[in-house]
């Protein structure tokens, strides 16, 4: 097995909010390989988002503490000096925003937001990091490189704005890609674009993906591997197969019930038939006890989902290098 | 103008010739004036000489008002200019400090500081800078004016004093903008695309939070201006500088209408045409509003 | 992100009639920011020296003592006396008489006239909007000092003519917040309801939209205040305002001048009353923006905001 681009072990993001610290994210643990594909899925409030940035230090350190390791290419993300950090952003780690129109500052030109990517890593030239920037923006399927370099953001629609944003994540070859939500403020065909592109660019680099979306049919479409969080927890991970044909958990279940297309949950006839997940995640100032899903659970059982957390446990025959795991005590439906 | 001195009950042409005089006098200087004549005609007669650049005679001296107005006209620029240039030198750094560490030491300070801007009269801080800066150490002269050409090291001492309390009154104003300005773009989506690039903090802040700052700063300083030219009026007169403020003051107390309406005109000219100015910097260098 | 919950949650309980002013509520929350409630308390001390001020008075503001001039402050004279051996303390607490009541009358003669203004554009809007404001932008292209040097120009100085001009120089302010917040509750389902009942216009703009663009006017106000007491106190120093004998605060400094180097507390003192009074409306009306117009649709807050 080759060494992963990206260890994460027992990630913990505390934020200092007015009404009291919230644990947003509460011991995450996941791993990228070379070429692999990780999706976090998630509602909104989960703490997807906030667990990635943080891996970049880019939440604001007055309100945010941020534990755990973060191993990438085996330095650790978490304890490096500013300078090594920043020097990671970009060659170590690129990463792609949700909103393509907030994302890219509005004032300058397309060609200087790249540039000032490529030169505060490489030590070349403004001409020769201009026609790296045209070959980029070429490279991700921009009409006219030579011209977009010297357009402004609002000059672009969403989509090549998208793209202009993965050209500048991708500019100094990074061996992971972040992709925050990157495609939801997309419409359909323009993420189905978007993704191929993600897809081609891995395959050719050899790039770690880790996707960030709420969209089951996007996990899909690209993903190796699935990891579903709940109210800062893992719930639930594995290979896209075992989760999304045999989801254990019932949270990824009412995920998956609540999908209108890919939805069998009834795969093996025991699980109920959930057709949305009602309810909203708890506030991360006032998880629960027990089991973080147990106040919307459809199918909580006894007093040990209230009282006692139940551990990310291995379940059915699942490979061993690839194991299909669930945070939960109701393992008795999937098998 | 027009309209204000025609709206408001009085009658310059009584107001200009005081308490004792004849009939014949105030019928002559009526008809000089064009007073006699219907309100209508004697805008738009009015109106259209303005437009030639006529602004009539002084009542007191026999000058065209226009070449009054020209003679003074330099040294209100100036004074405008440097308070402009002072406001933004106190402004900007003030601002970004505070708003870099919002609620820190530095903060209270520039708030506290900014505060006693707005509420000091201005007049008033002109008398104390005089009093410590032209008396007690005199260091400046206490007031005047020589044009630049003669006398470029004395032009810049008597200009210091007016230019920063007017400049220290808007900087106040400009200060809290530049201050939420900042926080703002702090916060904005694109600087986090920026750090995560791997820029250096300092790139990060010049171009990604200033700059986009900034931009609209050039609105601000528009809109203080008239605040601004409101400052130049009463410390042209504190400071004995020969501009158009002082010229309006000397012309009311002298009675001499003409020259009041046509240095108030010229203020909203200047007033106008520096906004003009302004919303044209702002579309060329915000590349949003550029076609 | 989520849409704002204040209005939100206000318009549903107060969907079919306008609020009440929340004067309780508003008192409360101003009370929790320290700045604002010394302010308020320290501007009501200066409202009562202003309307006592014969009493609290412990020399007439023109009782000439010529032995006793320019004498430096003491026990006798808590600021000391001017060149005419008049007590300055005196003349403060009289001063704050004429500068209240002169902003008082200017603020009042700006909110009426301008708030109207900008009731009626914003709220028939076309072509009433069109006229009135242009005509406010034009009054707004003069520089403020200089606009009321010209009123007192054709008016002649005096008290209440310095009212009058600093009052005119404010409308194209009052007008502006005014419209703008009118434009805000117009079409207001309450507005809309009332306007569908066949409520007259008149009725509408009292009753419904006048109480519910009121905040940002009283902040205004406050604001507005701290400028006016400035004018006054500029418009006399330069000789136009409030006339001698009679005490001002601005007269009292231009009396000063001559005497800087001499004797300081002349200038000093009136500067100080104009200072404090000025700081605390200005502090008032922060505060009261915080409380009243989260949205800051006062002109101050909003000076450059636009953003394109």
């Amino acid at each position: 097995m080759t060494a992963p681009v990206l260890e994460v072990s027992d990630l913990r993001v505390r934020l200092r909010t007015p009404r009291g610290p919230a644990d947003v994210v509460n011991g995450l643990s996941y791993t990228v390989g070379p070429g692999e594909t990780v999706a976090v899925v998630g509602e909104s409030g989960s703490g997807k988002s906030v667990s990635v940035l943080a891996l970049l230090g880019l939440l604001p350190a007055r309100v945010a503490t941020v534990t755990g390791t973060a191993l990438l290419q085996g330095e650790d993300l978490l304890t490096m000096k500013p300078e090594r950090l920043r020097q990671v952003r970009g060659p170590g780690a690129g990463m792609v925003f949700q909103d393509p129109m907030t994302s890219l500052n509005p004032v300058l030109t397309v060609g200087k937001q790249l540039v000032e990517g490529i030169r505060a890593h490489q030590d070349i030239s403004k001409e020769a990091a201009r026609r790296r920037a045209a070959d980029l923006l070429g490279e991700v399927g921009l009409p006219d490189p030579d011209g977009a370099l010297d357009r402004y953001p609002h000059e672009l629609s969403g989509g090549m704005r998208q793209r202009v944003v993965i050209a500048i994540a991708l500019s100094n070859s990074p061996a992971l890609l972040i992709a925050d939500e990157a495609t939801t403020a997309l419409d359909v065909t323009v993420q189905a674009q978007i993704i191929d592109l993600v897809e081609k660019l891995q395959a050719d680099r050899g790039t770690g993906v880790i996707w960030i979306t709420h969209d089951l049919g996007v996990v899909a479409g690209i993903a190796d591997r699935v990891l579903v969080m709940y109210g800062g927890r893992c719930v639930e991970d594995g290979t896209v197969d075992d989760v999304l044909e045999h989801p254990a958990h019932p949270y990824t279940r009412g995920l998956l019930g609540a999908l209108p297309d890919l939805a069998e949950p009834a795969v093996d006839g025991v699980v109920p038939d959930l057709a949305t997940v009602p309810g909203t995640p708890p506030p991360p100032t006032d998880l629960p006890k027990g089991c973080v899903f147990w106040p919307r659970c459809p199918v909580r059982g006894d007093a040990r989902c209230e009282h006692e957390q139940p551990p990310l446990a291995v379940i059915g025959s699942s490979a061993v290098s690839l194991p299909h795991r669930a945070a939960t005590w109701c393992t008795e439906g999937s098998s | 103008m027009f309209a204000l001195v025609h709206l408001v009950p009085g009658d310059p042409v009584r107001l200009a010739l005081g308490t004792r005089f004849s009939q014949d006098t105030y019928d002559a200087l009526r008809e000089r004036s064009g007073l006699d004549r219907p309100l209508v005609e004697q805008f738009f007669s009015w109106f259209a000489r303005a437009l030639g650049g006529d602004l009539g005679v002084s009542f007191r001296s026999g000058d065209t008002v226009t070449s009054l107005i020209a003679e003074r006209l330099p040294a209100t620029l100036t004074l405008a200019f440097a308070s402009i240039l002072v406001a933004l030198v106190i402004a900007i750094p003030l601002g970004t400090l505070s708003a870099l560490r919002p609620r820190s030491i530095v903060d209270r300070i520039a708030t506290v500081l900014s505060q006693i801007g707005i509420s000091v009269p201005d007049f008033w801080m002109a008398i104390v800078l005089i009093l410590v800066f032209a008396g007690t150490l005199g260091w400046l002269p206490t007031g005047g004016y020589v044009p630049l050409g003669e006398d470029p090291g004395g032009w810049l001492a008597r200009l210091v004093m007016p230019a920063v309390v007017t400049g220290v009154v808007s900087g106040s104003v400009i200060t809290r903008f530049v201050r939420s300005s900042v926080l703002e773009a702090l916060g904005a989506d694109h600087v986090r695309t920026a750090q995560a690039k791997g820029l250096p903090a300092r790139q990060v802040f010049t171009w990604h939070v200033l700059r986009n700052a900034l931009l609209p700063l050039v609105t601000v300083t528009g809109v203080q201006l008239a605040y601004l030219l409101s400052g130049v009026v009463v410390v042209e007169i504190v400071f004995s500088w020969p501009g158009l403020g002082q010229l309006a003051l000397q012309s009311v107390e002298a009675r001499d209408y003409p020259v009041l309406q046509g240095a108030i005109l010229l203020f909203a000219l200047v007033f106008l045409v520096i906004n003009l100015v302004v919303d044209l910097l702002y579309t060329a260098i915000d590349p949003r509003i550029r076609r | 992100m989520t849409s704002q919950p204040g209005p939100a949650a206000s318009g549903a309980r107060k969907s079919l009639r306008p609020a009440k002013p929340r004067w309780r509520e508003t008192l409360g929350l101003l009370a929790r920011n320290p700045t604002a409630a010394i302010s308020a308390v320290l501007l009501v001390g200066i409202i009562l020296v202003a309307l006592f001020d014969e009493a609290l008075a412990p020399a007439g503001p023109n009782d000439i003592d010529v032995g006793a001039r320019l004498q430096p402050p003491s026990g006798e004279h808590l600021f000391g006396t001017d060149d005419l051996g008049r007590d300055i303390f005196s003349r403060v607490i009289l001063g704050a008489a004429v500068s209240l009541r002169v902003g008082l009358l200017a603020v009042g003669i700006a909110l009426v006239i301008g708030s109207v203004i900008g009731l009626l554009a914003g709220y028939y809007g076309r072509w009433v909007d069109d006229v009135l404001m242009r005509f406010m932008d034009m009054l707004f292209a003069f520089p403020a000092v200089l606009l009321a040097i010209a009123v007192l120009a054709v008016r002649g100085p005096g008290s209440g003519n310095t009212a009058l001009a600093i009052g005119i120089v404010y409308i194209p302010i009052f007008a502006r917040v005014t419209r703008a917040s009118v434009l805000g509750v117009r079409e207001e389902v309450y507005v809309r309801a009332s306007r569908s009942v066949g409520a007259s216009d008149f009725r509408i703009l009292t009753r419904h939209v006048l109480p519910n663009a009121a905040p940002p006017i009283i902040v205004q106000a406050s604001i507005s205040l701290a400028f006016a007491v400035l004018a006054e106190a500029a418009l006399s120093f330069l000789g136009l305002g409030t006339q001698p004998p009679n005490p001002s605060w601005g007269l009292m400094l231009a009396e000063g001048r001559g005497y800087l180097d001499l004797a300081w507390w002349l200038a000093f003192f009136p500067g100080m009353a104009i200072f404090l009074t000025v700081l605390c409306f200005n502090l008032l009306g922060d505060g009261l923006r915080d409380v009243l117009d989260p949205k800051q649709r006062t002109l101050m807050g909003s000076a450059g905001g636009e953003n394109p």
